[in-house]
């Protein structure tokens, strides 16, 4: 086995890569959206793009997000493989009509003659000090959206992975990118990216035995740092990252809570009509003569996204999901 | 320091030299709507395309009674009628070659079956289906759309696609006056413009968004000016003048394949029906006004100037009678039908692969059927 130079990257770095890639190995792969031509987009992710491939292949388009989709449907109909941008989440609202009533049932509604294959790529979350409409949490919309496929990396070798993937899939793939990782720094090898998993699988990051973290995207770091505190109290907890919302990974998260017994959702989101509420909804179904405590949510408030001076009281950080760990109802096991 | 402390005093300058980015009169509509029926033009109109659009139109009027008809029998959910509006219907689809694409609205299964769908394909989202019928590949003809205006931008990104690809393709979109109001109409115009894409955008004016005048809609000078704030020309046309139609979309549809990008027609025509059979226009309008158009109904514009000419005897109008009656027969007889419809079917194209959640609720409705099935049969 040779050994190969591994060096650390940043989420953003891998993303690029897995767009560059992807037009490399398919002509038909084209990336439109605001200032991602030029400029390499606000995030720098689509960087060196324009330059490489031409400006047909990495193009800036009018300020316009209906238009950039709208148009990116019409040319996935005649054959190509567009890659959009949708600058910051809360951007991303005007094109929900194309995305709604087109984009995501335009298969369906031709009876699979007209498949999109197309990748809408999201920044999305806080904690990054944006003012206001750049920190919204807009899973739940694409999830609620019958037709979609939902994904957000946690790591930067799934950020690759997990775009790749999205791109390579005939159906349309929202990824969310957690903008607070786009400079997350790991170990990967980018000469040899790890194999792209299918869309809709789940994996353990830690393993444990006392209680299952169930997160994705932005709040996996967290619930890892949360695992390591809770060591202390005597708590070896389980952290499971979604990486795809949809198709939910039931199998995964039910068998992870199966052997613990106890589980916490955590999201950025807010919490009413918020994922966690399908997830834990999900859990007790199929998990409920195993569970010693009900399913628990920690999420975000249900308020506007806040100012940047006071978004860390709104994002659930280690102490407020130790804290739900505690009510977990140990008493019975002491 | 500001500017003004370092140099000492501040001396007003010019700004950079400004200039307009385009010549705004070529772009700008004619005054009156273009017509040649009723003209002295139509003297010189090929009789060979008269004739046709003679026999299209009277088929076209014959398809919108029918369909009509059928709604009264149940067998269409809703028909949007687009009787009075024949000659842009069969004009849009006429200039178009096989390769290129159209883009219809709601209003345009007419549009759609003078391309060749087969109506009763045609029909199938009307009829209640789930899904739109024909294949769009088939005949290139894009699903039709029931959202306003959300069609535009597909034409445009298609239309780019096949230019990016170095193919001969040009893409017509059709919109309604009400329609322009929506911000997918000014989305799809501006990116059109700004990538030269081989577009053209018929807009009908038929007079009323369900009930709501133009007057309401826009306070623009016609809707053909629209297309200067875009940097692309406007022309403005007789809707009900076949003729005329015919050539200001085959004139920008060469305009688009040559490479000089986008082009906004607006069609003058009035919508003689209600919204819809479900719609009752004697809320909002005056039948003195439907009158006054059905004066000036397509069919009888183009029968006037044929007969004039002396290219249309009793035979050549019973044929095109005949051959309308046998396609609303036949449309009569194959809607009349029950469709298949297999409840199952509904999570099959979802995604490629129906999602584990979706295999669950499959399952469940299957279940459901099954007991039903076994109850009446009991």
């Amino acid at each position: 086995m040779t050994t190969v130079a591994v060096k650390p990257a940043t989420m953003a770095q891998a993303l690029t890569r897995a767009l560059r890639d992807a037009m490399a190995a398919d002509p038909s792969v084209h990336v439109l959206g605001e200032d991602v031509g030029t400029l390499g987009g606000v995030f720098r992710v689509t960087d060196g793009l324009a330059k490489e491939f031409g400006e047909d292949r990495c193009t800036d388009t009018p300020l316009a997000e209906a238009g950039i989709l709208g148009t990116a449907v019409g040319m996935a109909m005649y054959g190509l493989r567009p890659v959009v941008e949708m600058q910051f989440d809360a951007f991303a609202y005007p094109a929900f009509e194309q995305l709604i009533s087109h984009v995501a049932r335009m298969r369906n509604r031709t009876r699979g003659r007209m498949p999109l294959p197309l990748t809408i790529r999201v920044p999305f979350g806080g904690g990054i000090g944006g003012v206001e409409h750049h920190s919204d949490s807009s899973e739940a919309y694409y999830m609620a959206t019958p037709g979609l496929h939902v994904v957000t990396p946690a790591t930067v070798a799934d950020a690759y992975g997990l775009l790749r993937a999205a791109i390579a899939s005939d159906d349309p793939v929202v990824v969310l990118e957690p903008k607070r990782l786009y400079w997350s720094k790991d170990s990967w090898n980018p000469e040899e990216p790890a194999a792209v998993e299918p869309i809709g699988r789940a994996v353990v990051r830690r393993s444990g035995r006392s209680a299952t973290l169930i997160t994705y995207g932005p709040s996996v770091p967290v619930c890892l740092e949360a695992a390591e505190a809770a060591r202390a109290e005597g708590w070896d907890l389980e952290v499971v990252d979604l990486r795809s919302l949809v198709p939910f990974d039931d199998e995964t998260v039910t068998a992870s809570v199966r052997r613990t017994g106890r589980a916490v959702v955590v999201h950025e989101s807010g919490s009413f009509g918020g994922p966690g509420g399908e997830i834990a909804a999900r859990v007790t179904e199929r998990c409920f003569h195993h569970l010693e405590a009900p399913v628990l949510r920690v999420a975000g408030f249900d308020i506007p996204y806040p100012p940047p001076m006071l978004e860390r009281h709104h994002l659930p950080g280690v102490d407020r999901i130790l804290d739900a760990v505690a009510r977990l109802q140990w008493e019975a096991e002491s | 320091m500001t500017v003004m402390e370092q140099r000492g005093g501040y001396r007003p300058t010019p700004p950079p030299a400004w200039q307009p980015r385009a010549d705004p009169a070529p772009l700008l509509p004619d005054a009156e709507p273009y017509r040649v029926l009723g003209t002295e033009a139509a003297a010189q109109a090929d009789p060979e395309l008269l004739r046709r659009l003679y026999a299209d139109l009277v088929r076209g009027r014959r398809y919108n009674t029918q369909a009509t008809a059928l709604t009264k029998q149940g067998r269409l959910a809703v028909y949007p009628s687009s009787t009075g509006q024949e000659a842009c219907e069969v004009a849009a689809a006429l200039v178009l070659e096989e390769r290129d694409w159209l883009f219809p609205s709601y209003r345009d299964t007419l549009a759609v079956v003078a391309r060749g769908v087969d109506p009763v394909e045609a029909l199938t989202l009307l009829r209640g289906d789930w899904h739109t019928g024909y294949d769009p590949f088939e005949h290139r003809v894009a699903p039709l759309c029931t959202p306003l205006a959300t069609q535009l931008p597909h034409a445009v990104g298609l239309a780019h696609a096949a230019r990016l690809k170095g193919d001969d393709v040009v893409a017509l979109a059709m919109v309604g006056d009400g329609g322009t109001s929506e911000g997918d109409f000014h989305e799809a115009l501006n990116f059109a413009a700004v990538w030269r894409a081989p577009v053209v955008f018929l807009v009908q004016n038929n007079g009323f968004a369900i009930s709501v005048p133009l007057a309401k809609q826009t306070a623009a000078p016609s809707l053909a000016h629209k297309a200067v704030g875009y940097g692309m020309p406007g022309r403005l046309v007789d809707g009900n003048d076949a003729v005329a139609v015919h050539e200001v979309l085959a004139d920008a549809v060469r305009h688009a394949r040559a490479g000089g990008g986008p082009t906004l027609v607006e069609a003058i025509t009035y919508r003689v029906e209600a919204h819809t059979n479900a719609d009752d226009a004697t809320r909002y309008r005056g039948d003195d006004e439907v009158e006054t158009w059905r004066r000036h109904d397509p069919i009888d514009l183009l029968e006037h100037a044929l007969t004039e000419r002396g290219l249309l005897d009793e035979e050549m109008k019973r044929a095109a009678r005949d051959a309308a009656e046998t396609m609303a027969a036949d449309l009569r007889a194959r809607m009349n039908q029950d469709a298949p419809l297999d409840p199952m079917d509904l999570f099959a194209h979802v995604y490629a692969e129906p999602t584990p959640q979706l295999r669950e609720q499959r399952a469940l409705l299957r279940a459901e059927i099954e007991a039903e099935q076994g109850g009446t049969q009991l």
